[in-house]
């Protein structure tokens, strides 16, 4: 496998409303950082993927208009996923593994204030048999989080612990729209969202962009100190109908955490995206991390859920940490479509 | 292997199901953004508002904040006249379904003076087998107070009378 590592990582703050900025607007200087930051432009860069959904701006083909945010003339070698900003870094990777580039940029944006949000994500459902019930994202969250109950394997307070521990780590994070000291009594003290998820158990509904500069070896050691090398990244799918599937485990999550090869070595830190608290139990459980683990020392997608980015966020957040020297070994992960259904899980390692 | 995909003996002369609704209706909020915010507040006051790339002089109109070329933001705001030239257009023989027009008629696009990106609009006060490419237009706008924020302040455009363009003046726009 050829050496490929996350070199730069930069995101919008994150807030529930952009009102003055349209997407381009919002895209632009977190890209425009990376550019100045390693002196890379879009004729130089290999390979330019993103991540966003036409669903959020109500727009077809909106993510075209959003590539003059980069200038992309003459042309440039482009591609689009509507997915999470991780999964266009998943193409720019194989597109580096094959080794037709050196470097690669991706970048996504979710700006879901222009609609309603629950009831947008209810078009991801199935449209025969379940989307015309309209049920909302956060109720089909709730069926989960009542599964998990059922189940045994948790309760309503390690769902609030999972709030108030997120929520404390995001007083670091600079970016994060939702940050703050809580207890577990007062979470358990309010009432109900879409039983039993309470508001604290849900993610904040989020304006925000990301982009990351991905290089490979020499080029990598020359845009970095210190490199965040990719060593393992895969992502599978369960079943899109809810009632096929076990909605307390993710065997999707499992089994990319085996192929990139969470277990092989002991694991510092963790970036999770797990919108709702439930489901961050549910995906650690999936990679077999223990409570020696940090999870989410950014505070997560609890802290900001930019939907499309929320995903390539984790991975970024994982890479300014190894970058930085917080840890040597780090997973991240990112999740797609309803109940944790997709799943990607990328292990990054810096050179000790 | 053989897979036999054939129904079952009890939809045997059953008649198949067609279709199936899933009513779908999502209000969205527009964020017009920065750039286009100040273009169509100008439109409200008759006023054409473009900004101008720093590295590569283009006007945009419409501006949408950055320069497709160049990927900076365009931050020079460039107030353009209400004249043009027609770089290209289309003549509407065929009626549709919601037509509001009387056919035939003329869209074309209309590159304003001083700007780098043709608007599209109607070409009306002239037969439409006249049209033509280089003609000189300016822009007939609604009642003053009919105006709100929107492109469609601009009711057509209708012939100058000038001596055709130029065709150097738009042979970058076709």
């Amino acid at each position: 496998m050829r050496d490929v590592a996350i070199v730069a990582f930069s995101q919008s703050k994150h807030e529930r409303r952009i009102e003055t900025q349209n997407e381009i607007e919002m895209m632009m200087p977190v890209v425009g950082e990376l550019f100045d930051r390693t002196g890379l432009s879009a004729d130089t860069i290999g390979f330019t993927c993103s991540g966003s959904t036409d669903f959020l701006a109500g727009q077809a083909f909106s993510f075209v208009t959003i590539l003059d945010a980069i200038g992309p003339w003459p042309p440039i070698s482009e591609s689009h996923v509507e997915m999470d900003g991780a999964w266009a870094l998943y193409e720019a990777w194989v597109k580096l593994q094959i080794g037709e580039i050196d470097s690669a940029l991706v970048y996504s944006y979710g700006k879901s204030s222009p609609g309603d949000l629950p009831k947008v994500l209810t078009t991801q459902l199935d449209p025969y048999y379940v989307a015309p019930m309209w049920p909302d994202a956060i109720s089909i969250a709730g069926l989960q989080a009542r599964a998990l109950l059922d189940s045994g394997k948790a309760t309503e307070r390690d769902f609030a612990e999972v709030a108030v521990r997120n929520r404390r780590s995001a007083m670091d994070n600079p970016k994060a729209q939702l940050a703050g000291e809580f207890n577990a009594d007062d979470i358990l003290a309010e009432p109900y969202l879409a039983s039993p998820l309470r508001k604290h158990d849900c993610p904040p509904i989020t304006d925000g962009a990301a982009a990351v500069i991905l290089a490979a070896g020499d080029l990598a050691r020359e845009l970095s100190d210190r490199p965040a090398w990719i060593r393992g990244l895969d992502h599978r799918v369960d079943a899109h109908a809810l009632g096929l599937r076990d909605l307390t485990v993710s065997p999707s999550t499992r089994l990319a955490g085996e192929k990139a090869g969470v277990g092989n070595a002991p694991v510092d830190f963790a970036e999770l995206h797990a919108p709702f608290t439930h489901q961050e139990l549910i995906i650690a459980d999936a990679l077999g991390l223990g409570d020696d683990v940090t999870i989410n020392p950014s505070g997560g997608a609890l802290a900001a859920n930019p939907i499309m980015a929320a995903g390539l966020i984790r991975l970024g957040e994982a890479a300014e940490r190894i970058t930085r020297g917080d840890g040597n070994r780090a997973v991240a992960h990112a999740t797609s479509g309803p109940c944790l259904q997709q799943n990607l899980v990328c292990v990054l390692e810096g050179d000790d | 292997m053989t897979i036999d995909l054939s129904t079952i003996p009890a939809l045997d002369g059953v008649e198949p199901v067609r279709s199936t609704k899933t009513p779908l209706h999502l209000d969205y909020e527009y964020t017009a953004g920065i750039a286009q915010t100040r273009f169509l507040l100008g439109l409200r006051d008759k006023k054409l508002l473009g900004q101008r790339c720093p590295k590569c002089h283009k006007v945009y109109l419409p501006p949408r904040g950055a320069c497709p070329t160049d990927g900076v933001p365009t931050t020079d705001e460039v107030e353009l006249p209400h004249t043009g030239t027609v770089t290209t257009f289309c003549v509407v023989n065929v009626p549709f379904h919601g037509q509001q027009m009387e056919i035939p008629y003329v869209s074309a696009n209309v590159l304003v003076d001083g700007a780098d990106l043709p608007l599209f609009g109607l070409v009306q006060e002239m037969p439409a087998h006249e049209v033509r490419m280089g003609l000189r237009v300016e822009a007939v706008w609604k009642d003053d107070d009919e105006l709100e924020t929107s492109l469609e302040n601009i009711k057509w455009w209708r012939p100058t009378g000038e001596p055709d363009a130029d065709p150097s003046v738009y042979e970058g726009q076709m």
